[in-house]
Formats: C-alpha cells, structure tokens, sequence
C-alpha cells in the first residue's frame, strides 16, 4: 500500500470568537484562503498539484455554507481545478480531513490533498445550523440528549473527577500554553493573520489568560448547573441514561472548558512520490485513522475507544506512543483519559490546549496534529497519537510517526 | 340519530345544536361524525345560510369530549389492518373538521361562512377540538366551566386537530402545559390564556355568537395558518427562540415522564414535526402519531384501568344485590392520623360524624386536623369560611361512646392491638343499633380474627384506607369469612359517598395492596444488600412509572414499622419466612437509629427542615457497591414480577375476585406504573409466555419467590391474555 506523508502543516492564531474578537473582521472564507496560500507558497505548488481540498466546518450555514471548502478554493491562489470537500464531523471535522486525505492517498486516489479546517465561531453561531438531535423529540428524548456540558459533568461524575482536579488541569493548560509561546514552539506551523495589504491583524493566540491560578478558577460559577437542575433539567434526562447515578457533579465553567475562538488550519498531505515531484521531504508518516461511535449521552468518552481501536489496529500498545494530543474540549475528557490509559500527564498536551487557546471546532483537529508534529521534532521523539471527542457520541484519532 | 340538529334562522344563522339524548354531558361517538357533517354541508351549502352557530344542548357544559369507551376499543374495530382503519379514520375526522375551518372558502380565503362555536360551560378533549377548528369561540360566563385538553391523563393527546391547532395558534411553550399536563382552565382564564376568544353572560351566549357570525368579514375567519406569511408564535424549531423552547420540551418531558409514558412522547413529536410543514400536513402528521399511540397497548390499558374499570367499581360493579346503604352517622374510633383523615374525608361528603378517642384533647386534635385542612383550602381559595364552619359542625369529637347512638357505620382505626380493638369493638357494639356495620381500618391483622370480638360478624368488614387519607383515592373493603352481603354493600355505598374507589377482597395477610407492596419495597432492600447502588434501585422504579423508588417509599412509610411486620410476619410463618435478608438490613438500620423520614434519618439523610437530602454514606459503608452491578432491565425487573407475582398469587387464592380490582388497586393504592394499566394488564402488554420465561430466569438467578405462579405458567402454555382469559371483569373462580 502507498503511505500518505505530512509535508506541512499551517495554523493562523486563534482569535477570541467574540465581536472585540481581532480575527472578527476577517471572512471564513478569507482565512481559510490565508492558510491554503500558505501551504501553497511554501511548498511551492503550482497549478493541479493537489487532488483536493477537504475542508473540515462544523456550522455550515451562511459564510460558512454552500461548500465553503470550494469558495475557499475559489477565493485562494490554488488552480480552479482543484475542487473543495467541505465536510462535518463535529469537533474531528479537521482531523477528519486529515485522515480522508491520508486514507486517499493510500487508496492511490490522487497523490497529494490540502486538508484542514476552519471555525469563526464569532461571526457564525456554533449551533445555528440547528440540530435534529437537540429539538426532533423522535432523536432527542430515545439517544438522551443533553448539552456538552452536561455530558462533560457526567463523566466527572462517573469517573470520579473533582472540580479541583479540572481546575488543576486548566490551569496546566494555560502554563503550558504561555510556556510555548515563550519558547517560540509554534514558530513552524503559526501563520500571521495579515490584512490585503499585508498589514498585520493577529499574530498570536489571543484566547489564553496567562497566569491563571487555581483562586481565580474557584470563583467561577458551574456553567451547566441550573441547566441541569433547574429548568429545562437535563440531569433527569441524564440519570435516565446513568439510573445508578444519584446526582450529576456540575465541575465544569468558562475556565475549565475549551474556549470559543475564530481560526483555521491545513495539513499538506501526499505520497512518496508527490514528494519527490516536488522536491518536498516527509515530515511524518500517517500511521493510523481511526474514528468510532460511542453513547450519545456522556458523548465526549470516545477519545478513549478511538484509541483503544487505534492501536489495536495498528498493532501498538499506548506504550508505544510517545506523545499525545487530546483536545481539552473540557478537562473531564482529557482526565478521562488518562486515567483510561493510565498514561503520564506530562507527556500529554504538553504546549496546552483548548483550553487556555480555544477550540475553533472545524480546524481544532487539523490544529492538534500540526502541534503533534511540531513537538515530536523539537522533542525529537518518533511517535504521536492525537484524538478528540465529538458532538453526538463519536471519536476519532490520528498516529503519526517521524520519518 | 339525533346527537347534532340544526335549526336555519330566519336572521340567516343556522344554529347547530349538539344534545345527545340520555346523556348530561355530550360524548362524540363515531356516528355522530357523518351526521355532523351533513349539516355542516347543508348550511354551507344552503344560501339563505350566513353562517353557523355551533352550541349545545346542554345546560353548563358543550361536551365531555369523545367517548373513552370509544377510544379504548377504536383498535379492535380498525379492521384487519388496525393501522390502516385508525389513521384513515382519523384523516376522516380530520377531513370533517377541516370543512367546518374552510367554510367554504376559496384559494384566496374569500367568500367563507362564518362559524363561531358557543360554549355554555365544560368542553373538554373533542369539545374543545371542534370549537378550535371554528372561527371564533364564544364561551358562557360560567366559573364552574372547565375548558381544555385532558386526554394526556388517560394515555393518549389530542388527535382531533386540537395539538396541531392549539399549538398554531398558541405556540409550543403556551401549548405546553395545555397538552402535556392536561391542565384545565375555566373560560376567563381559557380566554387568558389565548385557548378561547370571548366569554360572554350566559344569557347572552347564543346572540352574541349569532351577532358575530353576521358581522364577520373574509379576513375575521380566516385563520392565521391558512394565512401568507403564517408564523408560529414563540418560533419554529429551527427559530433561534423556538430551538430553545424544543430543546428544552424534550429534556423536560423525558425527565417528568421518566420516558415511561408513550403518549408524551408522541405528542411532542406531532408538535414538533407539525411545526415544519403547512397546516394540512400537519394534521397528516398528527394523525400518525395518534394511530401509533392508539397502537400502542399503553393506551388502552391506561383508559381501561383509570377510567373505564375506575368507573365500573365506583359504580358498584362488585355490589352486592341489596338495599341502599347510603352512611348518615359515622362513627370514627381512634382520633389519630388515619382516623382524623377519615373523619375528614367523611365530614366533607356530608356525613355527620363522631370522632371519638380516650382522650378529649386527643379528639380535639383530629377534629383540629379537619380545621388545619380547611383553612389550607381557604388560603388557596379552594374553600370558604362557611364551608369550614359547616364541615365542622358536623364532627363530633369526644370521648363519650354513647355519642355513637344512632350511627349505622363505625370504623375503628384504633392501635394495631388484638387485644384494643376487641375491646373497642365490644364497647362500640354495646352503644349503637342492631343493624349498624362495625368496620375495622386495621392494615395488617385478619379481619375474620377481629370479628370475632362482635356477636354480629356478619356486620364486620374491613375497611382500610390509605394514608393520608385526604389524598390517597384507593379504598380496599376486606370481606372476613363471616362477612355478610350488607356489609360489603355498606361499604362500597360509603366509599362512593366519600368519593373514593373501592376494591373488594378476601382475608388473607396484607389483604391485596400491601401484600404486593412489601415484596417490592423487600425486593429494594435485598439489592441493597447485594451491593446494588441505592440511586440504581430507586431511579429504576422512576423509569418504570412509580412515583417512588422502594427505598424513598420505605423512608416515608418508615423503617420501624417495616421491621415490626418483617417480626410479626416472621412470627407467623415460622421456618417458611422467606425474607432473612431483607431483615438484616432493616434491622440494622432500625438499631442504627435510621427510622426513616419521621426520624430524619433513613436511608436517606435529610437536613433540618426535613428535606431528602443524598443517600446515607452509612449504607455504603456498611453494604458496599458490588464491583458489577446488575443492568436497568434486571433491577426493573426484579421490582416489577416481585409484586406482579404477588398480584397473580393473590388472583390464586382468591383474595383478589377481579382482575379489574388489581389492576385499578395497584395504580390507586401504590402508584403501580400507570402507563401500564396495573399488574395484570401489564402481564397482557409483556405476553403471559415471556413472562413465564422471565419467572424462570429470575428464579434460577434470585431465588423461588420469582417461581412462576401455576395459573401464569397454564396462561404462557396456552398464550393465553388476563383480559381475555377473564373476560374483563368476569370472576376469577
């Protein structure tokens, strides 16, 4: 079988998705263009060098409707006839991409993809494309739908977390996070957001709250708490599903919880010899795909068997992974994991994550494997996993290997 | 058929009226609808016709809604493909209803006549879905007038248009407690709420519906639906507000329902997927879900038991064949909780009544319980100074027995005591006339063996209420071995004038209720036991419709008196006691001080005020949680066939005569799932043969209480049905 190969990866800052947001200004439509003239400058790609682009959105409607992986196309420098994917898979719809294009190319369809994602999650609502699952009674009240959040204090519940513990992991984030930048870890991948006329508009994540400490996280008050309690009272529904479950822990708030930001990212994926034809050497190879379906409730678990799926189909054991990428979507999950795993948290999100920078839900995925990447090289370690949970129930996970 | 007849005025008004003779309240029956619409289509049709007004015959009401009778059997006469029948027989109400809607008009809502429904009084469930379908709804100044949408309550929604147009003209959020709760409003408050459009002086009624008929215009009878433009008030589902509302209705319905009731859930989904089309698909939409629910045996079992069945024993469908036995003097011995309530519930039907303890301040405290209750009403605007005074003129408390003269029924609530009661009986039987019936509410000690302290045992019956009496609607009347035909007729005359339902039973231990509540509250505590987590046990009971898991249940009915009949129990069974393990734990419990919610303590905590606070971390210390624990269905299951099977048992024995009585009992008298129809109806929605295998299954795993009865096991063999097999109501024997 041909293997797929990272050639680069390519991240805008992320904004504060909020309308004092520094990227509020800037289209969906025009950031995703940034980060494919990015990749195509800096690879030096000229006309149909690349099969595709698959472009991961999660609330495709108005700017972000209409199959903006193609207007996106149009309105870049890439040849027309390249044509556009955009897809959804919730919060994995840009490691989605990622993984359709590496599973492409392994299948020999075409050589080459741009694949990545964006989310102005200021300028287009998350959930204003509605939701059946949320409001069709036939879906909502059989699957048990509640919010995210809840589904994030369930599994604290469950699993045994305590609000101190989420707090502990936040603020980890948020060091972790004011560390990279310090120490220019992003340098390779980041792409400063500039204007038409090459002037500067972000340049920096702008999310984090460097210096956050566990005082200021305990003043915030629980975000899912009179949701779930009082009215409309989605913990009932909740114990529905988990009936030995005497109440649900609401641990969950602003600060330990990913943050809401505007951003975008692509990955440059291709075989050997898209490589080769353009004189572009492999970053990394792409080891395994994976994306699973898990109980739609406490939905935000599926970290877990993706990668349990993961490795077994690739014949590894988590010890074998050197490092890992788990989206901080809230701190239950990434706790979840680890105690799954049982794995060492400082070889887990160790330049931060969602949390202290923001989750722009249709580029996180592409994001974390950049920043997978990035970090194995300046580690100089060989192998890494990424994975996220996902709306609805679902996981999904990429290993990646040097080469 | 005369139900509808229409009188054509000469003012041009064509006044239909709706008068089902024999009856005091107007019930839609399936022939009724053609005729409905030959008139509809006379009038339409007739051009000396304006318009129409559509009232009743009736004084203070419009109609009671559709016959529940009906309903109930609507799937058995659909045809061979009862789906088929329903639906299309539905979309022929609809299409009925849609007519008087139109009017007459055209594409472009011209040239229309009007229809205004006039309202005398009460107009519920198909009584308010065809005024709905009317112009403009005109209702009587009539404060005892109830107007809404009820059918939720008895297992099925409003499938006449009502959701659909309620809903149109109201919103989802106003709908809401209108169609999921049912709730009920008389007309001005109707009016308020935007379900009704005028209340007028009843006088008036009729001419200011005829007035209105011949002033309107195209655009004042058109609806806003059938209107360009239409918008849902409050928003569509896919509206940001109205995805709020949606999300919300879900979550709250699937928490208050516990998911176990059907018809909720269908409700919302015709809400919700009528919201996104026109009107006329709308009303398709609907008629699916309703044929879905009327498919579903949850509805039928549910209007069988809580109406049809309730109704029949109310009636007096077990009565004896004997003279009235109407109650004029009570008397009430023993003041406490139980007897207080009895006096109470019996002061209130206008039975005068003397409630008599040892001490006079212990009889003043009963009768003050009445005071507390009334003035409770008062506050809430329930009830009037006046009806207080006159309800408690007609209690007398005091110690004297000879105040008893003259009583023709005396129930003694007395301490659970052999040696008590006998001596209350004898002292009572001394005072009052021959023929008086002496009744015992005792809940745990044989009725035959209390009889036999009176010389009249015939005239002793058990009576026993549930507690608190003022809210608990069951009434199970024991018969002793010696127990007469004018005791039971008695009783049940009595219980029908305290407006309760009764059920007749045999003598046996725990009679029928709590023989079957024991096991389930047992059941509870021997997982506990196990190591299953008490929320495990508690919210599985929820998730099968009780309004109380078994381990909150035990808390309030409290833990010492579990454990006094766990010993008396023990002590009369001997070597056969089956419940060593459930003793343990109340034992313990009880030495720990843990008496349940009187004491504060149970196996929950509560804090000062009394408020159920999480579970005892002291349960947990001392059971601890069992590494696997068992699924949802195992524990419902388990609670469910430990007093199911207790039901049948009970049908066995011949303590229970009338399946009907287990049924309507259980729901009354425990809360038993009602979406089901009670115990044996359930057994009928499972299927006797997987009942049996279930039996099985849970015997080989939990022990020989779940062997399966020999009359289940004969029913599985032959797939045999309860209803079916007894032929609704017929005696067991």
């Amino acid at each position: 079988m041909i293997d797929a190969y990272i050639y680069d990866t390519v991240r805008t800052p992320r904004g504060k998705g909020r309308k004092d947001g520094a990227l509020h200004e800037v289209t969906s439509v025009r950031l995703s263009a940034l980060v494919l003239n990015a990749l195509k400058d800096r690879n030096g790609l000229e006309g149909h060098a690349v099969e595709d682009v698959i472009w991961g959105n999660v609330t495709q409607v108005k700017e972000q409707g209409g199959c903006l992986a193609r207007t996106a196309v149009l309105a870049s420098d890439l040849d027309e006839a390249i044509p556009g994917l955009a897809i959804n898979r919730f919060c994995a719809s840009g490691m989605e991409a990622v993984n359709l294009a590496a599973n492409q190319v392994r299948g020999g369809a075409g050589e080459a993809y741009i694949a990545g994602g964006v989310e102005m999650m200021g300028r287009v609502a998350m959930g204003s494309d509605g939701a059946a699952i949320a409001v069709d009674p036939s879906v909502a009240m059989d699957s048990y739908f509640v919010p995210q959040g809840i589904s994030a204090d369930i599994i604290a519940t469950e699993y045994g977390f305590t609000r101190d513990q989420a707090d502990a992991l936040a603020v980890e984030s948020q060091n972790r996070a004011a560390a990279a930048w310090a120490d220019g870890r992003f340098a390779r991948s980041i792409l400063e957001v500039k204007d038409q006329n090459g002037l500067t508009i972000l340049d920096r994540d702008e999310y984090m709250r460097p210096g956050t400490d566990m005082q200021a996280l305990g003043a915030l008050k629980p975000s899912f708490k009179e949701m779930g309690e009082g009215m409309p009272g989605f913990d009932a529904v909740a114990k529905l599903k988990y009936p030995h479950l005497e109440r649900i822990e609401h641990i969950h708030h602003a600060g330990n919880s990913s943050g809401i930001v505007d951003g975008a990212a692509g990955v440059l994926v291709g075989s050997k010899a898209f490589g080769e034809k353009w004189g572009l050497k492999p970053r990394a190879r792409i080891r395994q795909t994976t994306k699973i379906g898990t109980d739609p409730t406490i939905m935000l678990t599926g970290p877990v068997p993706a990668t349990e799926k993961a490795l077994r189909d690739s014949g590894m054991t988590i010890g074998d992974i050197d490092l890992f990428e788990v989206n901080e979507a809230f701190a239950s999950v990434v706790l979840r994991f680890m105690q799954a795993f049982d794995v060492d948290p400082d070889v887990v999100n160790v330049n931060g994550g969602s949390i202290a920078m923001g989750h722009p839900l249709g580029a996180t995925g592409a994001i974390i494997i950049g920043t997978l990447l990035d970090e194995l090289e300046r580690s100089d370690r060989e192998v890494g996993l990424a994975t996220l949970c996902i709306a609805s129930g679902m996981g999904a996970a990429t290993i990646i290997e040097r080469v | 058929m005369t139900d509808f007849t229409m009188e054509k005025g000469a003012d041009g008004v064509a006044v239909i009226t709706w008068d089902v003779p024999g009856k005091s309240m107007n019930v839609m029956s399936m022939e009724a609808w053609p005729l409905l619409e030959q008139l509809i289509d006379d009038a339409l049709a007739d051009e000396a016709v304006k318009g129409i007004v559509l009232t009743s015959g009736k004084e203070g009401s419009f109609a009671g809604g559709m016959d529940l009778n009906v309903i109930a059997k609507m799937k058995d006469m659909a045809g061979d493909d009862p789906a088929k029948g329903l639906f299309e027989g539905l979309m022929g109400m609809h299409a009925i209803l849609r007519k008087i809607e139109r009017a007459g008009m055209d594409e472009r809502n011209k040239g229309g006549k009007p229809i205004a429904a006039a309202l005398p009084g009460t107009a519920l469930g198909i009584g308010l879905e065809i005024p709905l379908a009317c112009h403009r709804i005109f209702a009587a100044d009539n404060p005892k007038a109830k107007i809404g949408l009820p059918e939720i309550m008895v297992g099925i929604f409003p499938g006449a248009g009502g959701t659909t147009r309620l809903v149109r003209k109201m919103g989802a959020m106003a709908a809401a407690p209108l169609l999921l709760e049912g709730k009920l409003n008389e007309p001005k408050k109707a009016k308020s709420a935007g379900v009704i459009d005028e209340v007028v002086p009843a006088e008036e009624l009729l001419e200011r519906a005829k007035a209105w008929v011949l002033e309107a215009t195209d655009k004042d009878i058109v609806k806003p639906w059938d209107e360009k433009g239409y918008k849902m008030p409050g928003g569509e589902p896919y509206h940001p507000a109205g995805f709020m509302t949606f999300v919300g209705a879900s979550a709250m319905v699937n928490g208050k329902t516990q998911g176990a009731f059907p018809a909720a859930k269908a409700l919302l989904s015709a809400v919700y997927e009528g919201a996104l089309v026109p009107f006329d698909t709308a009303l398709k939409i609907e008629a699916r879900w309703f044929t879905h629910v009327l498919m579903d045996p949850s509805s039928g079992a549910m209007i069988r038991s809580l109406f049809i069945n309730k109704e029949a024993l109310e009636k007096g469908a077990n009565r004896p064949d004997v003279a009235d036995q109407k109650v004029t003097k009570l008397g009430v011995m023993g003041a406490g909780m139980m007897g207080a309530g009895i006096a109470l519930v019996s002061a209130q039907a206008g039975i005068e009544v003397v409630l008599i303890d040892q001490e006079q301040a212990a009889a003043d405290r009963g009768k003050a319980y009445a005071a507390d209750y009334m003035d409770m009403g008062i506050k809430r605007g329930k009830a009037t100074e006046d009806k207080k005074t006159a309800l408690l003129e007609r209690i007398t408390a005091t110690t004297d027995y000879s105040a008893l003269k003259g009583c023709d029924l005396v129930i003694e609530a007395v301490f659970e005591d052999p040696g008590i009661k006998a001596e209350v009986t004898r002292k009572v039987l001394e005072v009052v006339g021959d023929d008086c019936i002496f009744a015992t509410n005792t809940s745990t000690l044989p009725i035959s063996e209390l009889a036999r302290a009176s010389d009249r045992p015939e005239q002793f019956i058990g009576i026993h209420f549930f507690s608190p009496v003022e809210k608990m609607y069951l009434v199970e009347i024991i018969k002793g071995a010696k127990t007469g035909e004018r005791a039971v007729a008695k009783a049940l005359d009595y219980v029908r004038q305290i407006r309760k339902t009764p059920i007749v039973v045999n003598d046996a231990r725990f009679f029928y209720a709590n023989r079957c509540i024991i096991p389930y509250i047992n059941e509870g505590i021997r997982m506990v036991a196990e190591g299953v987590a008490p929320a495990l046990i508690d919210n599985a009971a929820r998730q099968l419709g009780f309004p109380v898991g078994p381990l909150q249940l035990v808390d309030e009915t409290s833990i010492d008196l579990g454990a006094k009949i766990a010993r008396a129990t023990k002590a009369a069974m001997g070597d056969a006691y089956p419940d060593a393990a459930v003793d343990e734990v109340i034992f313990w419990m009880e030495s720990e001080g843990r008496l349940g919610r009187k004491a504060n303590a149970g196996f929950f905590d509560y804090d000062d005020k009394g408020k159920r606070q999480g579970y005892w971390p002291g349960l947990a210390a001392q059971y601890p949680l069992a590494e696997e624990q068992p699924d949802l269905t195992t524990v419902q299951h388990r609670l469910m066939f430990a007093q199911v099977l207790e039901a049948v048992r009970a049908l066995e024995d011949g303590v229970l005569e009338d399946i009907r009585e287990g049924d309507v009992g259980a729901i009354l008298g425990w809360g038993f799932a009602p979406w089901s129809g009670g115990p044996f109806s359930w057994l009928d929605i499972i299927g006797t043969p997987y009942a049996a295998e279930r039996c099985d299954a849970l015997e080989a795993a939990h022990g020989p209480r779940f062997a399966c009865p020999a009359l289940l096991r004969e029913m599985a063999d032959k797939n045999q049905s309860f209803y079916k097999r007894f032929d609704s109501g017929a005696k067991a024997a």
